[in-house]
C-alpha cells in the first residue's frame, strides 16, 4: 500500500459573489489531476464556478484542547457590537 | 442512404462506440476518483451519440429514433471509425486511445461547428467543448504514464505503436466526404491531419514516447468494413433489446 | 448508499473520564463533533468502522449494477444506470473522505476490505440475472438505503452528517428510477411483467434484512442510539420501510413473496412473516452467491491498477523536482 496518492482539500464556489467553501476530500497524484478529480467528484450536478484545493498537509488549524484562550476573549467584548448601545427614541441613521 | 444521414452517422457511431467502452471499465478502475471520471467522459460521449443519432434518424425521416439505430443495426451497419472498436486493454491502451480520438475529435467538430446545417453546427459546438475537456484529460495522462515509471513507459510505447496504424483512417476521405464537403456540410477530413499530427508529436514528445513509424493504415469503419471486437461489443450492447423487439424499457 | 445496521462497539467507554464527561454533555446539547475534537476511543473506532462499512458498501455496491451498464435496453436507461453507478463511487469516495478525518487513511480501509477484515452490506452479494434486477435494486435496496440514511444526517460526527447530506440529496433519483423501470417492465410485455415478479421474489427479503438482526439480538444498538451515530433500531428502520413499499408494490401489480403480509388497522402497521436470519448470517460469513467475485472484482481492479498510481506518483516527485531546480 506504498505510494497513496496524497490527500486533498477541496473548495468549491458555487456562484460568483460566493465565497469557497470546503467540500470534503480526494486523492491525487498532483494538483492539475486534483482539480480534476475535485471537478468530476463535487461539482456533478452544476455545483461550482470555481474550485480550489489544498494539499491536506498543508492546512493548518487552531487546536480544539485551546479553544477555550483561542477564542474565549471575544466573548465579552459586547462593545463591538452596534446592539450594545442605546439609541434614543427618535434618532435616525443610526 | 443518403450522404448526409451517412455521414451524420459516422460521428454518432463513433462517439457511441467509444462510450460504450468506457462504461465498461466503471467500477474497474485504478482508483475510484477515476471512475468517477471515466464515467463523466463516456456520459458526454452517450449524450454526443444521442444528439447525432436523433439527427441521423430525422433526416433519413424511416421512423428509426436512437435506440432503433443503437441497438437493431448489425455491425455491418455501423459507421463508427476503426480505433474507437479497438479493445480497452490495460489503462495505457485506454487512455493512448482516448487521447488519438479526442485530439482528432476535438479538430473534427472545431470543422463542423462551421458547417451550413445548422443541427450540425449545434451539436458539433456542445460537443466540442465536452472533447476540450476530455483531451485535456487524455493528454495529461499520456504525459503521466510516458513519464511515470520504466513500466507506464514501456506500457504507453506499446499502446501507441499498436493503434498507430488506426489513425489514418481520422483523415481519409471517401466519397461522402466530398460530398459534404462541397455542400458546405461537412469537411475535407484531410484538413485535419497536419494538425492533429502536430499536437500528437509534441504530446508524445512530452511524455517521452517515439512518434511510431509509418505503417500501414487500417480503415473501412467509415464504410461499415469493421474489425472482430465491434461484433462482440455489439452483441452484449444489443442483446436485451433484442430479445424482446417490440418491448418498451 | 447501503448501510448496513450490523455494526458492533469496539471497546467500552470509561465514564470516570472528565473529558468523556464533557463530550457527553455535548452531545446531549446536540453540538455535532468535529475531526479535531477530543472523542473518546470506542466512539472514534466505531465510527471508523461504520463509515467505511457503509463507503465499502457503495464501491462494491457499484458491481452489481455495473454489470448492467453495457447491456441496459436504451440510451436513456444506460446513462442513467451510468450515472447512478458513478454517484455510488462519488458515494463512496466522500465517505472514505469523512472516515480519513478520524484519522485513518483510505489505503488502510482499502486493504481491510481486501483482506475479508471489514465488511459491506451483504444485498451486494447477490446476483443482478436480469434487468429487472437493476429496478428492484433502484427501488428495494436504494429504497431501504434511504430510509437508513435519512436518520444519519443528523449524527453527531460532523463530516459523516454532511457527507450523508450531500448523498441524500443526491440519491433522491436513485430509487426513482429503479421505480420507473419495475413500472415500465410492470406494464410491459408478459415476458416483461414475469421479470419484473421474479427480481421481486429473489429481492424482496434481502432487502428487508438491510436494515440488521432484531433488535432483541442486536447488542450495539443502544450504545451507538446513546451517541447519537444511530437515531432509529434496525426494527423500526424495517417497519418503516415495509409500510411504505408495500402499497408500492400494489401499485406495480406485482406480489410481495410473504404470504403472512397484512395490515394491521389497530396499530396502523403490515405484520410480516418471519425472516430467514440463517440466511442472513450465512451470506455475512461469505456463503452468498457473489461474495467471492465481488471481493475479487475489487481485488483486481486495485492490483491491475498498481502501475498507474505508481506511474503517476512517479510523475508528479519527477515534476517537484524540476519544479525546485528551475
Amino acid at each position: 500500500m506504498k505510494n497513496q496518492w496524497p490527500q486533498w482539500e477541496v473548495f468549491v464556489r458555487s456562484e460568483a459573489g460566493l465565497a469557497h467553501k470546503h467540500v470534503g476530500s480526494l486523492h491525487a497524484a498532483d494538483a492539475r489531476m486534483a482539480l480534476e478529480h475535485a471537478r468530476d467528484l463535487y461539482t456533478r450536478r452544476n455545483e461550482g464556478v470555481s474550485i480550489w484545493v489544498v494539499k491536506s498537509e498543508n492546512v493548518h488549524a487552531t487546536d480544539p484542547q485551546e479553544s477555550d484562550e483561542f477564542f474565549g476573549p471575544s466573548e465579552d467584548k459586547t462593545y463591538r457590537f452596534p446592539t450594545s448601545y442605546h439609541v434614543p427614541e427618535g434618532v435616525k441613521h443610526l | 442512404m443518403s450522404s448526409h444521414v451517412e455521414y451524420v452517422l459516422r460521428f454518432g457511431d463513433s462517439a457511441l462506440v467509444l462510450a460504450q467502452q468506457l462504461s465498461g471499465l466503471v467500477a474497474h478502475s485504478p482508483i475510484m476518483e477515476e471512475d468517477v471520471a471515466i464515467a463523466n467522459v463516456s456520459l458526454d460521449l452517450f449524450g454526443q451519440a444521442r444528439l447525432w443519432l436523433g439527427y441521423a434518424g430525422e433526416l433519413e425521416g424511416a421512423g428509426r429514433d436512437e435506440d432503433r439505430l443503437a441497438f437493431h443495426r448489425d455491425a455491418s451497419e455501423f459507421r463508427n471509425v476503426l480505433l474507437v472498436e479497438r479493445p480497452n486493454g490495460d489503462f495505457a491502451s485506454t487512455t493512448v486511445r482516448g487521447y488519438f480520438y479526442d485530439l482528432w475529435s476535438y479538430l473534427a467538430l472545431g470543422n463542423l461547428t462551421q458547417s451550413l446545417d445548422r443541427r450540425i453546427a449545434a451539436i458539433a459546438e456542445k460537443s466540442r467543448k465536452e472533447t476540450a475537456y476530455h483531451l485535456r484529460r487524455s493528454e495529461d495522462w499520456l504525459v503521466r504514464l510516458g513519464d511515470g515509471t520504466e513500466e507506464s513507459h514501456a506500457r504507453a510505447q506499446r499502446a501507441a505503436s499498436e493503434l498507430w496504424p488506426y489513425t489514418g483512417e481520422l483523415f481519409m476521405g471517401d466519397d461522402v466526404d466530398v460530398e459534404m464537403a462541397r455542400q458546405g456540410i461537412g469537411f475535407d477530413p484531410e484538413r485535419v491531419r497536419e494538425p492533429w499530427l502536430e499536437r500528437a508529436r509534441l504530446a508524445l514528445a512530452t511524455a517521452t514516447l517515439d512518434v511510431p513509424g509509418d505503417s500501414w493504415m487500417q480503415h473501412g469503419g467509415k464504410q461499415g468494413v469493421h474489425t472482430e471486437a465491434l461484433g462482440y461489443l455489439l452483441a452484449e450492447m444489443q442483446v436485451l433489446p433484442r430479445s424482446i423487439p417490440e418491448a418498451v424499457w | 448508499m447501503y448501510t448496513q445496521m450490523s455494526d458492533g462497539i469496539d471497546g467500552q467507554p470509561n465514564a470516570s473520564d472528565e473529558r468523556e464527561r464533557a463530550f457527553e454533555r455535548r452531545l446531549e446539547r446536540g453540538v455535532k463533533i468535529e475531526p479535531p475534537d477530543w472523542m473518546p476511543e470506542p466512539y472514534r473506532k466505531t465510527l471508523v468502522r461504520q463509515i467505511s462499512q457503509h463507503a465499502h458498501s457503495e464501491i462494491v455496491g457499484m458491481l452489481p449494477e455495473g454489470n448492467w451498464i453495457t447491456r441496459a435496453p436504451s440510451l436513456q436507461r444506460k446513462v442513467i444506470l451510468l450515472a447512478k453507478v458513478q454517484d455510488e463511487a462519488g458515494h463512496g469516495l466522500y465517505l472514505y473522505s469523512a472516515a480519513e478525518t478520524l484519522g485513518t487513511p483510505r489505503d488502510d480501509m482499502i486493504a481491510a476490505l481486501h483482506a475479508g477484515k471489514a465488511k459491506y452490506s451483504s444485498i451486494f452479494n447477490y446476483a443482478t440475472l436480469t434487468w429487472a434486477d437493476v429496478g428492484a435494486i433502484g427501488w428495494l435496496v436504494d429504497g431501504a438505503a434511504i430510509i437508513n440514511q435519512i436518520p444519519l444526517t443528523r449524527c453527531s460526527y460532523g463530516p459523516y452528517a454532511r457527507g450523508m447530506v450531500r448523498i441524500c440529496k443526491e440519491e433522491s433519483f436513485h430509487q426513482r428510477q429503479g421505480f420507473d423501470i419495475m413500472w415500465k417492465l410492470a406494464h410491459g410485455t408478459p415476458a416483461q411483467h414475469a421479470m419484473a415478479q421474479d427480481a421481486l421474489d429473489r429481492w424482496w427479503w434481502p432487502a428487508v434484512m438491510m436494515f440488521g438482526p432484531p433488535d432483541a439480538e442486536s447488542t450495539h444498538n443502544r450504545q451507538s442510539l446513546k451517541w447519537k451515530i444511530k437515531i432509529f433500531t434496525n426494527d423500526e428502520l424495517r417497519q418503516k420501510f415495509i409500510d411504505q413499499t408495500v402499497p408500492q408494490a400494489e401499485r406495480l401489480g406485482l406480489k410481495i413473496p410473504d404470504e403472512q403480509l397484512r395490515w394491521n388497522e389497530r396499530t396502523q402497521h403490515y405484520e410480516f412473516g418471519p425472516i430467514d436470519w440463517e440466511e442472513f448470517y450465512r451470506v455475512i460469513r461469505g456463503d452468498g452467491p457473489c461474495n467471492k467475485d465481488r471481493l475479487q472484482a475489487r481485488i483486481d481492479a486495485w492490483e491491475e491498477g498498481a502501475w498507474v498510481r505508481e506511474a503517476a506518483a512517479a510523475y508528479a516527485r519527477k515534476q517537484a523536482e524540476r519544479g525546485a531546480v528551475a
